[in-house]
């Protein structure tokens, strides 16, 4: 009898705890999930309530999106690599090539995380743009009649900068996972004989693997999502899906449009943030 | 040490001030300077100032430096509030419903914050929620923008609490209310600051998409 009584007992006291969840996912379902969902609707259903594949087809099959699909992931997998080459060389120096002073830089990149995009892009447009510092300093050592460096206003302008905003999403976790590295390994594989890129390629990168598939993933949804850096540098032939929603709600109205090919940018990024949580999971970042 | 010999460390030392001045000082410098820059025609700046400055402080571009602050002010503490009720009282929830609904307060972090600026103004366009042009829709948008980071931190570090000092309070008596507001809240102090700043940050940063949203209105 007592013991049932002490079985029972904590089943009855969570009871009325299990109701304070309903308030916070109220708040996300009416401000995230109903708008999502009126997407969906909009995407896939004309005003009268009927399914239209035609427009559907239409849209998925036109030049503009198949551009700006071809787009995103070229800059969003030109970009992640970018950002893994340069995270990576950057922490492997940080790390295990100190310099007085490589504390405090490492702490000025990450304050690249909270900077505004389109903030990073606007520097960029004074220093590399065609009336930019770079440029203005060049014309004016050689008198040339125009601008030399012309790469600001392309897909590489935007990569650059996306390179810029996201290495410190790939630098933390390498550096996080480069502080457990044993160091007498590396001093151990140096008396015997092992040259700096072998012992980098032998002890050190299989410790890096994780955080650079986890740091990368969150590259890749981060860049395909991106919309600020692709908007100020205003790239005409730049288009991507972010700024293709934009472009076809709020400067032509086309809102069924620009529903269908959100619904096509959404369904990207969860399939790569499925991808993140994966690998962080299965890894352990 | 990975490197040995002084030379080559010097070379890999100019190799890494090559990459982060190209990539992380000058764009950072160039910010700096342009804020100070009285008149810039040539490669630089003719003359330094602090006008810009007082400028903000003054008139109509005080306004808009007002505005953003109170909206990134607002939405960070509705996220707080909300990321740290969501975190504490998913705690009391079975396995599975924890681990669903954890996914679920995480998945406005990837999806793109336009879709969730059209989504918005889809929803909100009409009775009988008719927020359109409104402040409050700009504010809504930073809310579901910075909500999963809000979660996730404090989620983090009620993970990181050791479990001791609640079980401790209760085993002497201390009611779930009382226990939360003098023993589980201070404890998570530290990351709800973080948490807060954070917000706070990405809210000024990730000011596009919202701002886009106010400028149609009907």
């Amino acid at each position: 009898m007592s013991e049932a009584v002490a079985l029972r007992a904590p089943a009855i006291r969570r009871e009325p705890g299990k109701f304070w969840i309903v308030p916070p996912v109220a708040l996300l379902a009416l401000l995230f999930f109903y708008p999502l969902a009126l997407i969906t609707r909009q995407a896939f259903l004309d005003d009268s309530g009927v399914a239209n594949a035609a427009e559907i087809f239409r849209v998925l099959h036109s030049r503009f999106f198949l551009n700006a699909l071809i787009n995103t992931v070229t800059i969003s997998v030109t970009a992640t690599a970018g950002c893994l080459i340069v995270g990576l060389v950057l922490a492997l120096i940080l790390a295990f090539v100190p310099f007085p002073g490589s504390g405090f830089i490492a702490r000025l990149i990450d304050t690249f995380i909270a900077l505004p995009t389109f903030l990073v892009t606007l520097a960029f447009t004074f220093l590399y743009g065609s009336a930019g510092m770079l440029n203005a300093g060049l014309m004016e050592t050689f008198s040339l009649p125009l601008p030399p460096v012309d790469f600001l206003y392309s897909t590489w302008g935007v990569v650059l900068a996306e390179v810029t905003v996201y290495t410190p999403f790939i630098l933390r976790p390498l550096l996080a996972a480069f502080s457990l590295v044993d160091r007498g390994q590396i001093e151990a594989a140096s008396l015997l004989g092992a040259r700096p890129f072998r012992i980098v390629r032998q002890v050190i990168l299989p410790a890096a693997i994780p955080a650079l598939i986890a740091g990368g993933s969150l590259c890749l949804l981060l860049t395909v999502n991106e919309f600020g850096i692709v908007l100020f540098i205003g790239a005409k032939g730049v288009i991507t899906l972010p700024l293709l929603i934009y472009g076809k709600a709020i400067q032509e109205s086309a809102y069924q449009v620009a529903c269908i090919i959100a619904v096509v940018n959404i369904a990207l990024s969860l399939g790569l943030f499925g991808l993140y949580r994966f690998a962080a999971g299965r890894l352990g970042v | 040490m990975l490197v040995w010999s002084r030379p080559s460390r010097i070379v890999l030392w100019v190799l890494f001030a090559l990459i982060f001045g190209v990539l992380f000082l000058a764009p950072l410098a160039v910010i700096l300077l342009s804020s100070l820059a009285d008149q810039w025609n040539g490669v630089l700046p003719n003359g330094l100032t602090t006008e810009h400055y007082t400028d903000v402080v003054r008139g109509a571009a005080w306004n808009s430096v007002k505005a953003s602050l109170i909206t990134g002010f607002l939405a960070s503490a509705l996220a707080l509030v909300s990321g740290t009720w969501a975190a504490l009282s998913l705690r009391l929830q079975g396995p599975a419903l924890k681990r669903l609904l954890g996914l679920l307060f995480f998945i406005p972090s990837a999806v793109p914050s336009v879709s969730v600026g059209l989504g918005l103004l889809v929803a909100f366009s009409h009775p009988p929620l008719l927020l359109n042009g409104t402040i409050a829709i700009v504010m809504i948008a930073h809310f579901v923008l910075i909500s999963a980071f809000t979660f996730g931190n404090v989620s983090a570090g009620l993970a990181r609490l050791s479990p001791d000092f609640e079980q401790v309070a209760s085993s002497l008596g201390a009611r779930p209310a009382y226990r939360l507001w003098h023993v589980t809240l201070p404890l998570l102090a530290p990351y709800l600051v973080a948490a807060f700043g954070l917000s706070f940050a990405l809210s000024m940063g990730n000011s596009a998409p919202p701002s886009w949203s106010i400028r149609r209105a009907g």
